[in-house]
């Protein structure tokens, strides 16, 4: 039995298959119970059945904990940034706008904030996060660092760029090996006619 | 001018730094938000303490500024029309508070509350026992005193101050 300290979160984004069992498991999740925290992103969505899991990425300087006017957002000792806390988040959705992984989701019916807490009451005693333990593809894991460079091909990295902004986070993303950092280009809002599937094509519209 | 100016230029550059100044009251750590200052600590215990002194006071002095209330003059009967240990009943102050004047064998007059201090059922006089008697479980109260002698209740009936003018008898007040 591996200790709790040395268990990292994985998200292996090419092996997720779509069945939405992380989202069924979250639900199940004691902090938050009902209410699922995941984002299963499609990819392309005409063209291909690829989906993506998003859990939030814990990062090391949680921009939505910085930007939050209400002090509402809080990181524990472990690293783990927690779910807006009720007496102070005043639904503003600072957070929502802030996230460059788009993982806040502001609940209108009770006026608050809430996201994705790696299952705290499970991970703080060294169990897995619900998503961890029924992901059928391995796409979401809960394991050693150890563990992953002896079963999978690619290399964990939890380093990213957003344009000038590098963003160091907890939960380790799974890339090919040739792969340092994740770099994230700024797009210049406005009509590209390369790519249709273009964030800014999209909102433009027609 | 100029140079004010950009000396507000560098304050907010400073302000927006991360080891800002302000950001140490409002920090992203848990542990951090929730540490707790020796002045803070001495302060919570200072206005607690005060607090809980001052709603001692209010409850302490709460029962001699609602005594000091005025109670309404209100007319109860007249003396002739009560024979000598026979009772009356009436209400004081308000309508919903029944009372019972009695008559004693010496002549003097004395009212209680009617409202029996064990679970509220209504006393009634008894003549044979001169005394003042709940039914509902056999409470007996004096009728000198008000004080129970008999059955469960433990507290006197609140009597009810008497005035004589002539023939007229007024209820004046309420001793608890």
């Amino acid at each position: 039995m591996n200790g709790a300290d040395s268990m990292e979160f994985f998200i292996d984004y090419s092996r997720c298959i779509g069945c939405k069992a992380c989202i069924q498991a979250c639900e199940e999740c004691d902090t938050h119970r009902g209410v699922s925290m995941i984002h299963l992103e499609t990819i392309m969505r005409s063209d291909s059945v690829q989906t993506a899991p998003q859990i939030c990425m814990h990062c090391e300087d949680p921009i939505c904990a910085q930007v939050c006017p209400a002090d509402a957002i809080k990181k524990t000792p472990d690293g783990i940034v927690q779910s807006s806390l009720k007496p102070r988040c005043i639904g503003c959705s600072n957070c929502v706008l802030a996230c460059p992984f788009g993982v806040p989701k502001y609940k209108a019916e009770i006026n608050q904030m809430m996201k994705c807490d790696m299952c705290y009451d499970r991970t703080s005693i060294g169990k897995r996060p619900m998503c961890a333990t029924v992901c059928p593809s391995g796409a979401l894991t809960f394991t050693t660092r150890e563990d992953i460079e002896r079963t999978r091909q690619g290399v964990a990295i939890r380093e990213w760029q957003f344009g000038g902004e590098v963003v160091r986070t907890k939960v380790n993303v799974l890339v090919p090996r040739s792969v340092q950092k994740i770099d994230v280009s700024l797009e210049q809002i406005g009509r590209t006619t390369t790519d249709e599937y273009d964030v800014a094509n999209l909102l433009l519209g027609d | 001018m100029p140079e004010e100016r950009n000396k507000e230029k560098d304050e907010c550059l400073e302000c927006k730094k991360k080891d800002a100044r302000w950001r140490q009251d409002f920090p992203v750590e848990w542990e951090s938000d929730n540490y707790v200052t020796r002045r803070e600590m001495v302060k919570f215990l200072a206005l607690g303490s005060l607090t809980i002194a001052g709603a001692n006071a209010v409850v302490a002095g709460l029962p001699h500024i609602l005594k000091a209330a005025e109670m309404p003059r209100m007319k109860v009967g007249e003396i002739s029309s009560i024979p000598v240990r026979g009772s009356k009943l009436f209400s004081y102050p308000t309508k919903a508070d029944p009372c019972i004047l009695v008559r004693q064998q010496n002549g003097e007059l004395v009212a209680y509350s009617q409202v029996c201090t064990h679970l509220s059922c209504a006393v009634v006089h008894n003549e044979q026992e001169n005394a003042l008697f709940c039914p509902c479980h056999h409470g007996y109260f004096s009728v000198d005193e008000g004080r129970p002698f008999a059955g469960p209740p433990t507290r006197p009936l609140p009597r009810i101050k008497l005035e004589q003018q002539g023939n007229e008898i007024f209820a004046v007040g309420v001793e608890v």
